[in-house]
């Protein structure tokens, strides 16, 4: 009983949604301000051709520095899950 | 595992390759598609071309956990120092200071299609190779971490 009812608010709360959506005309609002200022001047401003690198690398650069600690995070945690298992070999380090 | 002959061979001949057009991609980051990130990866693939194709005893001599350890941290080092040496000029963190100044790295770009030139965008090339450097070393010290796990003795 207590499944079919959520089953019920779950399906109603989809329908709901589905509903929403079509109503929504599609590709809109489809012009911004940000991204013709990007094409304007990524190439004068950065010097950059590549405009996905520009904003990756110049406009957004700190959300790449996040990115690169992510990847040094990760890969601190696959060393230290892995740490056990080298208990036979050599310390490379030293 | 034991590969046979002809795949250990074909991961020797293609693995300089790999590490060739992921430099490419790092190098060219700022004028094609691709970047560190992709370039890294490419780079990585390398390393899992080895791995897959020949035992963990086999590869060590190549593939060494200190000089990728050393590799990873090095990258996310350039990458800050990078950042931070716009401080020096008065300017803002991560602020492209060498960009359109006419340097070694600063040539002056105009607006709209051209074929571009391997001496632009200032200092994006370097953030470029920094994280490049960081995922090569990232990625292959993943896959060289469980590959060793796996105590996998030589055929």
């Amino acid at each position: 009983m207590k499944t079919a009812v959520l089953y019920a608010i779950l399906l109603i709360l989809f329908g709901g949604l589905l509903y929403i959506v079509t109503d929504l005309p599609f590709g809109q609002p489809c012009k911004a301000d940000m991204d013709e200022y990007f094409i304007r001047n990524s190439q004068t401003q950065t010097g950059a051709n590549n405009v996905v690198t520009s904003v990756v690398f110049d406009f957004r650069g700190f959300d790449t520095l996040g990115e690169a600690t992510v990847l040094f995070t990760a890969v601190l945690g696959v060393g230290m899950m892995f740490r056990k298992l080298h208990e036979g070999e050599e310390y490379e380090n030293d | 595992m034991k590969m046979t002959k002809i795949v250990r061979t074909t991961a020797d001949v293609f693995y300089p390759f790999c590490l060739a057009f992921g430099l490419y991609v790092v190098m060219h980051g700022h004028l094609t598609p691709g970047g560190g990130f992709q370039g890294g990866a490419v780079m990585a693939t390398g390393a899992a071309l080895l791995i897959v194709a020949r035992s963990y005893e086999d590869i060590t001599g190549r593939l060494r956990k200190g000089v990728l350890k050393v590799c990873e941290a090095t990258g996310l080092m350039l990458f800050l120092l990078a950042g931070l040496s716009g401080l020096l000029k008065g300017l803002p963190f991560m602020a492209n200071w060498l960009t359109q100044t006419g340097g070694w790295v600063g040539k002056v770009m105009e607006f709209g299609p051209n074929g571009g030139e391997l001496a632009t965008g200032g200092l994006i090339p370097l953030l470029n190779v920094g994280v490049g450097i960081e995922v090569l070393g990232g990625l292959s010290i993943i896959l060289l971490y469980m590959i060793s796990g796996t105590k996998e003795k030589k055929p």
